[in-house]
């Protein structure tokens, strides 16, 4: 039951998105056509679930045990680096239609602030490996979740008269901020 | 190759190439950690710590690190002066490292930063890098400052934790959550696009 809890909170109460402020960037540069936002949603989904519990693993099991805790963000952003690499490799050879439709967006997630995060938040609230995995799966969907509505928004926002100076990047960021007012109705649902 | 002044470098960070309002980077810890002005001026300061001493190193070594693990290098370096902010905060200055949370260590991943090596410390020497690295530093931390004092008077009606309004002032308590800082952003970026548009 805790489980299933903090599944539905990483979706859709702390948004990484809209209420932690994480992974802003590909956000508003990939949010433009749901074509694009989806696969990227999913791509992050994917490499979020991985990073869990890898970073786990090293964290719980090696850092912590050693007493280095200290090193925690060089290991952590190697881990991530590497396995945004090996996901890379790993689908071209294979599943090249996948690594077709991801694209440039592949390497992109190394910088994407919302896998590292996840390790840094999973690491910091303590999680088992079980709640990690969850954690990591459930934030992803949450990613893809808001990445789906923008980008469906965006899709109408190219039809309507905006004002010039706020075409693009700022309309984005106040269409975000309406977005984030109605997720804010979520909040206290469940309190973790 | 540069026939720009020196100076142009330094000062390009403030206005004409500002890293949040016109190159659109850092926009996670922009929009985080601005809920009030002292927030934002720490968080500033530390990515230009951290932004000045990578680039620096990386120009030094710039003709030394192949180009094929270029990136896993710069990580790698960044992640080394992150760790130092980050401990340096946590001694000194625990309250503000409580209230910035993960953003401190987040700043490994700020685009900023990656942004500046990439596009310039890599292929410049060290001096223009320094320059370059420090002006785009103020050019963010000052935003952030514009941001964060924004966001305070309006949601809390104070100033760097000063209270400044009038007591009939009901603060706008939105302004202070994650909808007012996207506001904050969306606005000021339309602002800055239309003071552009009206000196050119």
């Amino acid at each position: 039951m805790k489980l299933l809890l903090l599944f539905i909170a990483s979706i859709i109460v702390n948004n990484f998105v809209l209420s932690y402020f994480l992974g802003i960037c590909p956000f508003i540069g990939v949010s433009k056509r749901l074509d694009s936002a989806v696969p990227m949603g999913f791509a992050v989904t994917f490499v979020m679930t991985m990073t869990a519990v890898i970073t786990w693993i090293i964290n719980q099991l090696i850092l912590l045990k050693l007493n280095m805790p200290y090193l925690q963000y060089v290991a952590f952003i190697l881990v991530i680096a590497s396995l945004v690499q090996f996901v890379e490799m790993f689908l071209k050879k294979f599943i090249p239609s996948l690594y077709k439709a991801f694209g440039i967006y592949l390497p992109l997630i190394t910088t994407n602030c919302a896998i590292l995060g996840l390790a840094l938040l999973e690491a910091l609230k303590n999680y088992n490996f079980l709640e990690s995995i969850v954690f990591g799966v459930g934030s992803g969907l949450g990613y893809t979740l808001s990445m789906a509505i923008m980008a469906g928004i965006r899709e109408q926002l190219e039809l309507s008269n905006i004002p010039k100076p706020f075409e693009n990047a700022a309309i984005t960021l106040i269409t975000a901020g309406i977005l984030a007012l109605a997720f804010m109705g979520f909040s206290g649902m469940i309190a973790l | 190759m540069d026939k720009k002044p020196a100076i142009y470098h330094f000062l390009k960070g403030f206005w004409d190439e500002n890293p949040v309002l016109v190159q659109i980077l850092g926009t996670c810890p922009t929009l985080a950690v601005t809920a009030t002005a002292v927030n934002g001026i720490g968080m500033g300061l530390a990515t230009t710590f951290v932004l000045v001493f990578s680039c620096v190193v990386i120009s030094v070594l710039r003709k030394l690190i192949p180009n094929e693990v270029r990136i896993g290098v710069f990580t790698v370096i960044i992640a080394t002066f992150v760790t130092l902010a980050d401990l340096f905060l946590k001694a000194y200055f625990p309250d503000l490292s409580k209230a910035l949370g993960p953003f401190v260590p987040l700043i490994v991943v700020n685009c900023i930063i990656l942004g500046r090596i990439e596009a310039f410390a890599s292929k410049n020497n060290v001096w223009l890098s320094f320059l370059d690295a420090l002006g785009n530093g103020f050019g963010f931390t000052l935003t952030l400052i514009v941001m964060g004092s924004i966001r305070e008077l309006l949601g809390k009606g104070t100033w760097f934790g000063i209270p400044v309004l009038l007591s009939f002032y009901k603060p706008m308590l939105v302004m202070i959550l994650p909808t007012g800082a996207f506001f904050t952003y969306g606005t000021l970026m339309g602002i800055s696009n239309a003071l552009k548009k009206i000196k050119s």
